[in-house]
C-alpha cells in the first residue's frame, strides 16, 4: 500500500484560522435588564446555547454574599425581597450613568449610592462598593462560562448587544464590564439591528424596518433604515416602565378583585399571585379562556377579558410606535418589515395591533426573547472569520448623534454629523487665533445643537508646544475616528512641528435615552433660534478680533494718528465693545463696518510706514 | 540544529512577503490536528513574541516558537510542486508516522 504523502501548506496570515482547522469560538451575547441570553453558529445553525438545567435565559441579578461569594440568576433574583441591599437587579438602567442620572432613577431602586471616582456611581454591598460596570461583569462571566463548557474551549470573543439608544459612556461601560468578565468584544451591535439580523433582513436592498421590543419591564421601538447593507436608526422610543410584567400585575389585581380577598398581601403571597398571573397570560396566547383558582375562589378569565385588561398598556406602546414614526419623518406605508422581540409579543393582541398599525404582518417566526441574541450571534460568527468570503456582510451602523468640537465663540463645529456609517474617520483643519499661541485647547462636544452649551461635554484635551506663529499660520489637523462600536478618539497634529496630542473618549457617564432623545427634539425645535444664536456669535467674535487687532496696531503706530484721528477711533472701538457684549447681531455688524472705516486710513498709514521701514537703508538693486 | 529554507522556498517567502507589503518573516509551528496529533503551520510574522526563536535562512526571518521547535528542530522548509499542487513541504527528521489524511504526523 502506497503511503500517502504529507498534503501541501501555504502561508497564511497570522490569526487567521487556518481553512481546514476548527473554527473559532465566537458567540452573541444579549445583555438585558430583565434576562440575558448567550448564542452561537454550530455548524451554520444558530443556536442559543441553555445551561445545565436546560434554561436558556439567566435572569440578569446579582448577589452578593456576606461569605464573599457572588450568586448569579434565578436564585438571586429570588433574593431580592429578603436581602434587597446585596441584590442587584436591573442593573443595565445604571451603567454608564452619573450619579445624577442615578439618583434620580434611585428613587425606584432601594440601594445605597455613593459617588465614586470620576462620577460613576457606587453600590454599597456587603462585599464593598461595586460599579455598574462590575455588576454587569458578573452576568457576563456566567455567560461566558456557559458558552465555554458548551462548545468545549476558550471564546475567540463575542458581539454583545446594547440598545440603539444608548451613548459612548454606557456603550463603553458595556465593553469594560466585558473585558473585566474576560471576554473579548468583537464588535457592540444595536439590540434592534440584532433582531433584523437574525431574521435576514439585512440581505435585503432596502427598506423601513421597524422593530417592537416588548420586554419584561420595559418597552422599545426602533425604526431602521436599511440601505446598501448599512442599518440606519431613524428613530427610537419606547417607556421604560411598560413591559409583560405590567401584564401580570393587571391580571392579578384583576384576581383579587374577583375574589374579594384582601389587597393587604405579604411579598409572598404577591409573589405566589403574580406568578399565577403570569401563567394565566402565557395560556392565554393558546387558549381562549382558562380557569383561575385562588384561595377558595375559583374563575374563568377569557381571552377577551384579557384584552380588556391589558388594552390601556398595549395603547401605550402604540403611542410610542407613533410618536417613533412622527420623529423618523416616515410615512407607515414605507414600513417593509416589522420585527417582534419579547416575551410579551407572544400575546395574540399585541400582534394584532401592531399588524394594524403599521398595515404589515409582524415577523414573529423566531422566538422573541432569543431573537436578539441570534442576531447578535451571526454578526459574532462573521466577525470571527468562520464564514470565509462573506466579508462583505459586516454590518455597519450609524453613529446617533453628532459629534464635534468647540470653536471660538463657544459655537459647536460638527465633524462627524449624526447618522453617519461607522467605523468613520473625518479630518478637519484649525488654526490658531492668537499671534504667537503656543497652545490649543480642544474640546470634543456631542449633541444637535449649534452651541457648545446646549450639547453634552465628552473630552477636553490640549495640543501644546504649537511653535509660535501669526494668528491664522499653524496649520492643526483634527482627526476624529469613531470605530465600529461606536467609540470614539481624537487626534490633534500641528503640520509644521509634528507636536500630536491625543484622547479616548471615555465619558465617565452617559446620557440617558430620555436624554438623547430630548437633545434630538430640541435641535429641531430650536433650529431657528440656533441658527440667530450662531449668527450673533459670530459677529460677537469677529468685533471681538478686530478690537484686538485696532487695540495692537494702535499700541505699535499710535504715533502716525493725530490726537482728533485717534479720538474717533477710540469712540468708534468703545461703541463696538458695548454692542459686542449686547444680543444684537445686525447693530453689531454695522459698527463693525464703521470701525473698518474709522481705520482705513490708518492701515493704509500703517501700510507705508511698514514698507519704509523694510526698506530703509537698502539699495534699489537689492529689491 | 536549526530550522532552514531551501532556495525555493526562500524565493516564495520573499515573493509572498513583498506582495503582502509587511511582515517579518514566517513562523513555523505545530498544532494538535487530524489523526496523527500533529498538524503543520505556516503564517506570516508580524510581531515576535518573546517565546520565539529567530533563525536566518537565505536572509530571511524563520521563527519558531519554544514548544514548537522540539517537534521542528532540523526541519527544512521547501517549495514544491506536485502535479498541480503548489505548496510548502516540510522536510522534518523528527517524523515517526504520517498520517492518511494527509493532515497531521506523529513524532
Amino acid at each position: 500500500m502506497k503511503k500517502k504523502t504529507m498534503s501541501l501548506v501555504q502561508i497564511v496570515e497570522p490569526d487567521a484560522p487556518a481553512a481546514s482547522g476548527q473554527p473559532r469560538l465566537a458567540v452573541g451575547i444579549d445583555l438585558g435588564t430583565t434576562n440575558s441570553l448567550i448564542a452561537t453558529v454550530r455548524e451554520g445553525q444558530v443556536v442559543p446555547l441553555p445551561d445545565e438545567q436546560g434554561c436558556f435565559a439567566l435572569a440578569s441579578a446579582v448577589r452578593y454574599l456576606q461569605d464573599d461569594s457572588v450568586s448569579v440568576g434565578h436564585d438571586a433574583r429570588q433574593c431580592a425581597s429578603c436581602d434587597p441591599l446585596n441584590c442587584i437587579l436591573s442593573v443595565k438602567r445604571l451603567i454608564g450613568r452619573g450619579v445624577e442620572d442615578v439618583q434620580q432613577l434611585g428613587e425606584q431602586m432601594p440601594y445605597r449610592f455613593q459617588a465614586g471616582e470620576s462620577h460613576m456611581p457606587l453600590i454599597e454591598t456587603v462585599q464593598g462598593a461595586k460599579s455598574p460596570v462590575e455588576v454587569s461583569a458578573e452576568i457576563l462571566k456566567v455567560l461566558r462560562h456557559r458558552g465555554e463548557l458548551a462548545l468545549d474551549g476558550d471564546l475567540f470573543g463575542a458581539v454583545i448587544t446594547v440598545p440603539a439608544y444608548f451613548d459612548d459612556a454606557q456603550r463603553q461601560a458595556t465593553k469594560d464590564a466585558a473585558t473585566l468578565a474576560g471576554i473579548k468584544v468583537l464588535r457592540l451591535l444595536n439590540e434592534p439591528t440584532a433582531a433584523a439580523v437574525a431574521y435576514g433582513l439585512d440581505r435585503q436592498a432596502e427598506g423601513v424596518v421597524v422593530v417592537y421590543d416588548l420586554g419584561g419591564g420595559t418597552f422599545d421601538v426602533s425604526i431602521l433604515r436599511l440601505s446598501q447593507g448599512v442599518f440606519e436608526v431613524l428613530a427610537t422610543g419606547g417607556d421604560s416602565a411598560l413591559g409583560g410584567d405590567d401584564f401580570d400585575h393587571v391580571v392579578a389585581d384583576w384576581i383579587v378583585q374577583q375574589s374579594g380577598s384582601s389587597t393587604d398581601l405579604s411579598p409572598g403571597e404577591q409573589r405566589t399571585l403574580l406568578r399565577m398571573a403570569c401563567d394565566l397570560k402565557e395560556a392565554l396566547s393558546q387558549a381562549e379562556s382558562v380557569t383561575a383558582s385562588y384561595g377558595d375562589w375559583q374563575g374563568e378569565l377569557t381571552r377577551s377579558r384579557f384584552e380588556q385588561l391589558i388594552e390601556p398598556l398595549v395603547s401605550r406602546s402604540l403611542r410610542a410606535c407613533r410618536r417613533a414614526v412622527r420623529d423618523s419623518g416616515i410615512d407607515t406605508g414605507e414600513v417593509t418589515a416589522v420585527v417582534m422581540v419579547g416575551g410579551s409579543t407572544r400575546v395574540p393582541m399585541v400582534r394584532e395591533r401592531v399588524a394594524q398599525l403599521f398595515d404589515c404582518q409582524p415577523l414573529t417566526d423566531i422566538d422573541p426573547d432569543k431573537v436578539v441574541a441570534m442576531g447578535a450571534a451571526i454578526q459574532a460568527d462573521i466577525l470571527a472569520g468562520n464564514q470565509s468570503g462573506n466579508n462583505d456582510l459586516l454590518l455597519l451602523d450609524v453613529n446617533p448623534l453628532s459629534l464635534g468640537l468647540e470653536t471660538m465663540g463657544e459655537l459647536v463645529e460638527k465633524i462627524i454629523p449624526r447618522n453617519t456609517t461607522i467605523p468613520v474617520s473625518r479630518t478637519q483643519d484649525f488654526t490658531t487665533a492668537r499671534d504667537g499661541q503656543t497652545a490649543m485647547a480642544l474640546h470634543v462636544v456631542q449633541g444637535e445643537r449649534e452651541l457648545v452649551s446646549d450639547c453634552r461635554s465628552l473630552a477636553r484635551f490640549e495640543l501644546r508646544g504649537i511653535p509660535p506663529m501669526v494668528a491664522g499660520a499653524a496649520k492643526i489637523r483634527v482627526t476624529f475616528q469613531v470605530d465600529a462600536d461606536g467609540l470614539l478618539s481624537v487626534t490633534a497634529r500641528e503640520a509644521r512641528s509634528g507636536v500630536e496630542a491625543h484622547v479616548e473618549v471615555k465619558p465617565s457617564y452617559g446620557l440617558s435615552d430620555e436624554a438623547v432623545s430630548r437633545m434630538l427634539e430640541e435641535s429641531m425645535a430650536h433650529a431657528e433660534d440656533d441658527r440667530k444664536a450662531r449668527g450673533l456669535r459670530e459677529q460677537q467674535v469677529n468685533a471681538g478680533r478686530l478690537l484686538e487687532t485696532v487695540r495692537v496696531a494702535l499700541q505699535t503706530d499710535g504715533d502716525l494718528l493725530d490726537v482728533a484721528e485717534r479720538a474717533l477711533i477710540d469712540e468708534q472701538l468703545e461703541l463696538l465693545e458695548q454692542l459686542a457684549s449686547a444680543d444684537d447681531q445686525g447693530a453689531i455688524a454695522r459698527q463693525v463696518q464703521k470701525v473698518n472705516q474709522a481705520t482705513h486710513e490708518f492701515a493704509s498709514r500703517r501700510m507705508d510706514a511698514t514698507v519704509r521701514r523694510a526698506f530703509a537703508g537698502r539699495q534699489l538693486e537689492e529689491l | 540544529m536549526a530550522i532552514s529554507l531551501t532556495e525555493a522556498a526562500a524565493d516564495h517567502v520573499r515573493r509572498s512577503l513583498e506582495k503582502r507589503g509587511k511582515g517579518e518573516g514566517v513562523r513555523l509551528g505545530v498544532k494538535t490536528t487530524g489523526c496523527s496529533g500533529l498538524g503543520y503551520v505556516l503564517e506570516y510574522v508580524d510581531d515576535l513574541l518573546d517565546s520565539d526563536c529567530v533563525f536566518e535562512s537565505h536572509g530571511l526571518k524563520v521563527v519558531v516558537d519554544e514548544d514548537s521547535l522540539d517537534f521542528l528542530d532540523g526541519t527544512e522548509l521547501d517549495f514544491v510542486r506536485e502535479g498541480i499542487n503548489e505548496g510548502f513541504k516540510f522536510n522534518n527528521p523528527n517524523v515517526r508516522g504520517e498520517c492518511g489524511c494527509g493532515e497531521s504526523f506523529s513524532v
